[in-house]
């Protein structure tokens, strides 16, 4: 099998709802958000019959109730997708989904198919985090990883003890810009479009759940000064400069260059390369710097080429970090997150990767000049993800 | 049990071609228990359409139901405390006043039928301009006429105006009159009830796209104009239909079909009109009242079995059944189908077997042309199927079903063939339809296993089957013959082991009397005409040739040695019929029912009174009282309810009949005889 070119063709996403009983996907199950993700890619892009998807991969943190049974291949058959297509799910906790479209791409790369789904979905209402995991206790008898590892709120204030020159204010002053950029963003319509309305089941009657319940345009300093620090007495990580718990499905269309030229779909982007990382557990936000010089390193690229870094912002303190360890402009690099981060629209674990792509995709379209961009973040127990992305939407390639 | 009531819950909703409203029918509880519309629920959509007159800039309104559900039409509970002919219109008239407001909306309005939607529920629709309609929606159907009412909420006018006359008969009429028919989503898109046609995967979403397109001009609708021209000839069609199936005993139909009649020409106002006068008369009459009462048992009462101990059931993993003649046959597919273990068959001769074999394969064949088996499945379905002539094969059985001769002796003799080669447990069923049980079972070394278990003919038409505790049967039999029962699709009802039971002793009363009043001078042409006045399914003389004369018979000299002559005479008449071999009293295959020459020969008459056909249903009916009367105070069946079930569900007899005992105390023969009623709470 020869390597061959991946391209992705489009990205889409439900709403981002607040999990739990105030969430509006809290009638909602998790297999239908995916199912109404996949519907939506190939009503976007009819020359790609539903026959021809040859995969079907997504991923998810906690893979029972709603999001198990191979999700991969239930929601295929919910989909309506027809029995041949295959389907997997992964999980990589944050990365899933990210997980999801490497796999794809790699099966894609290797000739193993054509044309593959890919996504993350996270129900974080249906699933709380850990709510289910029984981890060995040999983790704390001898001491693998520290108490503070399982907590992701506890890792960001290691960050901050690890990091002191981060303060708790520049911390907060990013997650103001983030909800800030976002709010510009919706204002603009930018994100609307990358959202398919979908209509959910309340008990005061349907809803449609079209945009992010998560963001906080009207938020100050202050505000968020005075929010509680409920991972220790006196820290620096509030609900104001983390990502917060949501649900949401966002998935991709992967193919290979040749089947985009063949089936005449425009693609917005082809994949450059991509790594993972381990860092320790108990400072996980840490994992997005290796696994970045490990993809620079592989692809020949640096920094400086990346036209768009798009982070995912699990916590405030972990951007700055990235921000830090790569030299971009403090407290804002206009290449960061530039219609804001996970800050505002919320975290749904393994969907939030594809929604990095998602937003990448539509940022190569409005910039036709830039040229590479990076998807990146970080995750849970320790490791790094990230994938460079060229832009294929460029005025001249 | 606090009653649910149906609320409608608006919200809106930013669309890009602007603001929608969403209005949701949800009464709170899950898909099992339906949205109905009650009083309340009526106010809560007029309060409802009150926000939504006022919220300017609505651009369009989508109605829809709860997941699985749309909604189940008015709620049933408040119509037997409607008693005059004002109260009905008045319901008539408020349904109309309410849904009307959606009509008059001056956005466009789309119903989004994701569920179940049966009568009010689907009329509700019917106000809307547009509709689309899930794919998997089960069940769509206009029920009333199958209930003593008419779709008087629009639905007789409204969809006579938007599918025409004769997919409105086909809706309103032919299905609510064939045991109530209901037609899924896409049959329901193909007569043209809804625009549109969309998956369930996305079904709301699609839906509401199909609003916003509509909204801005991107999509229009076109429909196919309806055909009134043959609507007289339909009518009188559906007419013949109606008489065949009720023979003028139930009012709704007929009023149903002038409604729809009168829809091809009247403009809306006038339909409506119509509609509610159609209620007023129809919600205060008996017909109405026994087919909610007949509903009600057929729904709740027959899913709540009376008497069934509190024990685990014995598992059955193989089933026997002695004999292999026609109705052994539909036993052994019965309990292969439902059951899908292994089914042994047994009799003395090879060819009876070979023939069941037969029976069985066809019968697969059919259940696979009709989908209701995978093609694959036919071999291994099959090979479930043995049919044999040595008891060995039976070692191994869970439960064994004799379906042999009536006849005491040989019932008897093969029970105690089954017992040497069966396990201690195995349970031992007979489908005798008079003979007792307890002495069935008194020679054999276990007799605590063995129980009545009484099907009707067509056994693949008739639900009920007739459980029958011996003195000896133990609680593990009967649990587990009730389980059997449940697991076959059939409603089991506890009987007392007394002379043929309940339905067969209901039937054979009828049939003595008809018997005797063609002795005394009425030709069986009367008799039959008179009984199916009532609107019963089948005429006596026509029932009599469909059980057979022969085991007719049995049934009655089993009667007849119990109860005495008095009530169950051995008609002579009768008895030399059957000595001549005849199978009916009428010539077969005559368009015109003609007695059989030498029936009529043979048959001796007492007298040549001319009976007037109320007289013969006064006998007919006051000495089925007194039988009924008997029958409970014996205490073969717990209840009245249990009786007018048992009518319903093993002989057919119709709703608005509400079985057998509720039509006698509704047209006064009860009190007039008994002094009192049969109903209780």
């Amino acid at each position: 099998m020869e390597k061959r070119e991946v391209v992705l063709v489009d990205a889409i996403r439900t709403a981002f709802g607040k999990a739990g009983e105030k969430g509006f996907f809290w009638h909602t199950r998790a297999d239908d958000m995916v199912v109404r993700v996949i519907r939506e890619l190939l009503r976007r892009n009819p020359q790609v019959k539903p026959e021809m998807v040859e995969e079907n991969v997504w991923g998810a943190t906690t893979q029972e109730g709603d999001q198990g049974l191979t999700l991969g291949r239930t929601s295929a058959i919910l989909a309506g997708l027809p029995e041949s297509c295959a389907g997997f799910s992964v999980d990589r906790m944050c990365a899933g989904g990210m997980t999801a479209v490497t796999c794809a791409a790699s099966e894609i790369a290797l000739g193993a198919c054509d044309i593959a789904i890919a996504g993350g979905v996270e129900h974080m209402g249906h699933h709380p985090m850990g709510a289910t995991a029984d981890p060995n206790p040999r983790f704390l008898a001898e001491r693998l990883v520290s108490e503070d590892a399982l907590v992701m709120g506890k890792t960001a204030e290691n960050l901050h003890d690890m990091f002191p020159e981060i303060t708790k204010e520049m911390a907060d002053e990013f997650a103001l810009l983030s909800q800030k950029k976002a709010a510009k963003a919706y204002e603009e319509g930018k994100i609307g479009r990358m959202i398919v309305p979908m209509t959910v089941y309340t008990k005061e009657g349907w809803v449609v759940a079209d945009r992010d319940q998560q963001p906080r345009p009207d938020t100050t300093l202050e505000a968020l000064r005075d929010l509680r620090t409920p991972f220790r007495i006196q820290g620096n990580v509030t609900a104001g400069n983390s990502s917060g718990l949501n649900d949401g499905a966002c998935g991709c269309l992967l193919m290979s260059a040749e089947m985009a030229e063949k089936l005449g779909v425009t693609p917005k982007m082809k994949l450059v390369g991509f790594a993972y990382a381990g860092v320790k557990p108990e400072v996980m936000g840490l994992g997005p710097i290796p696994a970045t010089h490990k993809v620079f390193e592989k692809t020949g690229l640096s920094i400086n080429d990346m036209d768009f870094i798009e982070l995912n912002e699990a916590f405030a303190v972990q951007a700055l970090i990235f921000m830090k360890e790569f030299k971009l402009k403090m407290p804002d690099d206009p290449r960061l997150n530039p219609w804001g981060g996970a800050i505002a629209f919320g975290h749904p674990l393994a969907s939030s990767g594809p929604r990095l792509m998602c937003h990448l995709m539509h940022e190569f379209a409005e910039s036709p000049e830039a040229k590479y961009g990076l998807t990146t973040m970080c995750v849970g127990l320790g490791q790094g993800g990230s994938i460079i992305w060229e832009n294929l939407q460029r005025k001249n390639k | 049990m606090e009653k649910l009531e149906t609320q409608f819950y608006t919200q809106f909703y930013n669309s890009p071609a602007g603001k929608i409203a969403l209005l949701t029918m949800d009464n709170g509880a899950d898909y099992k228990k339906p949205n109905t519309f009650s009083e309340k629920a009526l106010k809560s959509l007029n309060a409802a359409l009150d926000t939504i007159e006022q919220v300017k800039d609505i651009k369009g309104l989508l109605l829809t139901g709860k997941p699985y559900i749309f909604a189940a039409g008015a709620d049933l509970t408040a119509i037997p405390f409607i008693t005059t002919y004002e109260q009905g219109y008045l319901v008539g008239k408020m349904g109309h006043d309410t849904f009307k407001r959606i009509m008059n909306l001056p956005f466009p309005t789309v119903a989004a039928i994701n569920g179940l939607a049966l009568g009010g529920g689907l009329e509700i629709a019917l106000y809307c301009k547009y509709r689309t309609i899930s794919k998997s929606v089960p069940a769509i159907a206009f029920p009333e006429c199958f209930l003593g009412l008419v779709p008087g909420w629009g639905g007789c006018t409204l969809t006579t105006k938007l599918i025409g006359p004769e997919k409105t008969l086909q809706l309103i009429i032919y299905n609510a009159l064939n045991q109530n028919r209901m037609i899924n989503g896409t049959q329901a898109f193909e007569l043209g009830l809804g625009d549109r046609l969309f998956e369930n995967a996305e079904f709301l979403d699609e839906s509401l796209q199909f609003l916003i397109d509509i909204i801005n001009g991107k999509t229009k609708v076109k429909r196919k104009e309806p055909d009134f021209k043959k609507a007289n000839q339909l009518i009188k069609e559906a007419l013949a239909f109606v008489d065949s199936k009720v023979h003028g005993a139930a009012i709704a139909p007929y009023r149903a079909l002038e409604l729809i009649k009168g829809a091809c020409s009247w403009d809306i106002d006038t339909g409506f009109e119509e509609e509610n006068k159609a209620l007023g008369e129809l919600i205060k009459s008996r017909q109405c009242k026994a087919s909610i009462y007949a509903f009600d048992l057929v729904n709740r009462h027959a899913k709540r079995p009376q008497g069934v101990p509190d024990l685990k059931p014995k598992e059955i993993n193989k089933v026997g059944i002695i004999g292999a003649g026609l109705m052994a046959s539909q036993l052994a597919y019965l309990f292969l189908y439902r059951l899908k273990v292994p089914v042994v068959v047994k009799d003395i001769k090879q060819e009876i077997i070979d023939r069941a074999k037969g029976y069985i394969e066809q019968e697969l064949k059919k259940a696979i042309s009709k989908g209701k088996i995978e093609e694959t499945k036919f071999n291994y379905m099959l090979s479930l199927f043995k049919g044999t002539l040595d008891w060995k094969d039976f070692e191994d059985c869970d439960f064994v079903i004799e379906a042999v001769f009536e006849d005491m002796k040989v019932k008897k003799q093969v029970f105690k063939e089954a017992e040497e080669v069966i396990s201690e447990d195995c349970i031992l069923a007979s489908n005798t339809s008079s003979l007792s049980i307890t002495e069935m079972g008194s020679e054999l070394k276990h007799p605590e296993r063995v129980i009545g278990f009484h099907f009707f003919n067509p056994v693949a038409v008739l639900p009920l089957v007739e459980i029958i505790r011996s003195k000896e049967t133990n609680d593990l039999t009967l649990a587990t013959a009730f389980s059997v029962a449940k697991k076959i699709k059939k409603t089991g009802l506890l009987v007392k082991d007394s002379p043929a039971f309940l339905v067969n002793r209901i039937l054979t009363k009828m049939m003595v009397d008809c018997l005797e009043i063609v002795d005394n001078g009425a030709t069986f042409q009367e008799v039959d005409e008179a009984l199916l006045s009532l609107g019963l399914p089948i005429a006596p003389f026509d029932l009599l040739a469909l059980v057979g004369p022969a085991v007719a018979y049995h049934v009655l000299e089993t009667l007849n040695r119990s109860f005495g002559p008095e009530r169950f005479p051995l008609n002579e008449n009768f008895k030399k019929m059957i000595e001549l071999g005849k199978t009916s009293v009428y010539l077969p295959n005559k368009k015109k029912k003609t007695v059989d020459p030498e029936i009529e020969k043979l048959w001796l008459r007492k007298g040549d009174y001319k009976y007037r056909k109320e007289e013969i249903l006064d006998i007919v009916l006051e000495n089925l009282t007194k039988e009924i009367d008997l029958i409970l105070k014996e205490k073969v069946v717990a209840s009245s309810r249990d009786v007018d079930m048992a009518m319903i569900l093993g002989a057919g007899w119709p709703f608005f009949m509400g079985g057998i005992t509720m039509y006698l105390d509704l047209v006064g023969i009860t009190p007039r005889v008994l002094q009192k009623v049969f109903f209780s709470f």
